[in-house]
């Protein structure tokens, strides 16, 4: 069934859909109206789950990480400061190897105070060895949530799904809403391999040596650096898993995506512009105008930042002459972290064969600053002609 | 021998000694019992227990006398500490490897 509703409302009802039994948040715009949904579907009696108020979110991921641990499927949800704030329980979830669906509605990190859409909150977070998808769309958003408990669950990683504050959290499209009945397919009740049970107490996670130990009953168990060596072999493997949810998706609900790119006339591109998110569509209509003019361009979007799809990207972009990184966040005192893992892969699989294309990169939007179409179709026709600049370029910069 | 076939992929530890290792080898001081003090040594019936239920590490037991397991006793002196009619007292571990060397 078609509807027409914002993005946070796709996620409250991708979640629903995903019959999530415990529900933690605490509110910061732009995230607020997809707790405040998903509170009142537990209020109506729509949704069985158990919605709990906290003082934090700080608080709201610790819910749910005892939730989880006792064998729940949760969900909770921020934006900026708030994941900010969440960040010592960021780092645990993942440690822990729960498989918790937290949605980031992106926006920008303060200071200076500022509540409009950039992605630093999220990119912040990239290496806390959590699983990042992007999405572009409403489609998108309600599908990535449902995609992204199956996923989770199979791996026992935890995944934030992002998207852009406003640009998509707060405007309107159409979208098909899944069939419950389809979900129920797709996603069966989470059962862990290990759940709290007060029959048989245990520790988990307690102070870990740094050496392997025996545990009580004599078994050789992992030391510290065994178990985020696990968390690291996992995530590298869980870019197969994403293709088989891809697979398992597209034969239940009769829709499929390419599970780590979303390429747009980039098969006989010579210039291939990279982003995330909704920008990357935005940029479709750039790539439109410049092929009129003859200039042969394509846009790539990367849905799957973390665990990063090198290999796939690599594969895309041999044989461009050159490639423009377009993104909302940075790793201040270097350049986009996009464009520097993009460098990476493109250096581990095309270094010596002569297929290496120049990369670019461009900043924008920090802090909600508007993006112009225009701005963004005149930058990508300069790009194509040759490089720019060395250091990023800020687009729409008035100083 | 690595721990690959291990079953979990976290940390996870269940009711036991050891789970940490041979802690007993971290204590700087030991408790000492002065049976003369202790509750239930003095009256021989189960009584007190205060040692035992205060130590986190479950190395006193509920026994009369009540016995530590130096094998994981920290020597961190919470029983010392709790006990009501001041029965334990820590001791420097040096001072028992001093009369292991006596000895020898």
């Amino acid at each position: 069934m078609h509807i027409i509703e914002n993005g946070n409302t796709a996620a409250a009802l991708g979640v629903k859909l995903c019959r999530a039994k415990v529900i933690a948040a605490y509110p910061i715009t732009p995230q607020t109206p997809l707790t405040e949904r998903l509170s009142e579907y537990v209020e109506s009696g729509e949704m069985k789950a158990e919605y709990i108020p906290v003082e934090s979110e700080h608080s709201a991921l610790a819910v749910c990480i005892a939730a989880s641990s006792a064998g729940a499927r949760v969900f909770t949800a921020t934006s900026a400061n708030g994941l900010l704030y969440m960040h010592e329980q960021v780092q645990w979830a993942s440690g822990a190897r729960l498989p918790i669906v937290m949605c980031v509605v992106n926006r920008a990190v303060g200071a200076p105070w500022n509540v409009w859409n950039d992605q630093q909150d999220s990119i912040s977070q990239r290496d806390t060895g959590w699983i990042q998808l992007y999405c572009a769309d409403h489609q998108q958003i309600i599908d990535t949530v449902i995609k992204a408990y199956w996923l989770a669950e199979k791996v026992s990683i935890p995944i934030m799904v992002c998207y852009d504050g406003y640009i998509l959290s707060h405007t309107y499209m159409p979208f098909d809403l899944p069939d419950q009945k389809k979900v129920d397919e797709f996603l069966p009740p989470f059962k862990p391999d290990y759940a709290l049970n007060p029959d048989e107490p245990a520790n988990l996670n307690t102070v870990t040596l740094p050496d392997v130990r025996l545990d009580v009953q004599g078994e050789l168990a992992h030391g510290y650096m065994e178990i985020r060596y696990l968390l690291q072999e996992d995530l590298r493997t869980t870019l197969k898993d994403a293709a088989e949810a891809e697979t398992r998706f597209a034969r239940i609900f009769g829709r499929s995506e390419d599970p780590y790119l979303e390429p747009y006339r980039c098969d006989d591109a010579d210039y291939v512009a990279v982003g995330m998110g909704s920008i990357t569509y935005q940029m479709r209509v750039c790539i439109d105008v410049l092929r009129k003019e003859g200039i042969k361009i394509g846009i790539m979007g990367v849905r799957f930042y973390r665990p990063f799809p090198d290999e796939a990207i690599a594969n895309a972009l041999k044989r461009k002459k050159g490639i423009i990184v377009v993104e909302k966040a940075l790793s201040y005192g270097y350049e986009g972290t996009l464009a520097s893992d993009l460098k990476s892969a493109l250096y581990e699989y095309l270094a010596g064969t002569g297929t290496l294309p120049s990369v670019q990169n461009f900043i924008a939007g920090i802090g909600g600053r508007e993006i112009h179409t225009n701005d963004l179709t005149q930058i990508l026709r300069a790009a194509s002609q040759g490089r720019v600049s060395k250091e990023p370029t800020w687009i729409g910069l008035k100083l | 021998m690595g721990t690959r076939s291990y079953r979990r992929k976290t940390s996870h530890s269940e009711n036991g000694p050891g789970d940490g290792g041979r802690t007993g080898s971290w204590r700087v001081e030991r408790p000492v019992l002065d049976q003369n003090l202790c509750i239930p040594c003095k009256r021989n019936k189960e009584a007190c227990f205060i040692c035992w239920l205060f130590c986190p590490e479950i190395v006193i037991s509920r026994t009369i006398p009540p016995q530590f397991d130096l094998e994981y006793c920290k020597g961190c002196g919470i029983c010392a500490e709790e006990c009501p009619t001041k029965a334990i007292s820590m001791v420097d571990e040096a001072k028992f490897s001093e009369e292991k060397k006596g000895e020898e």
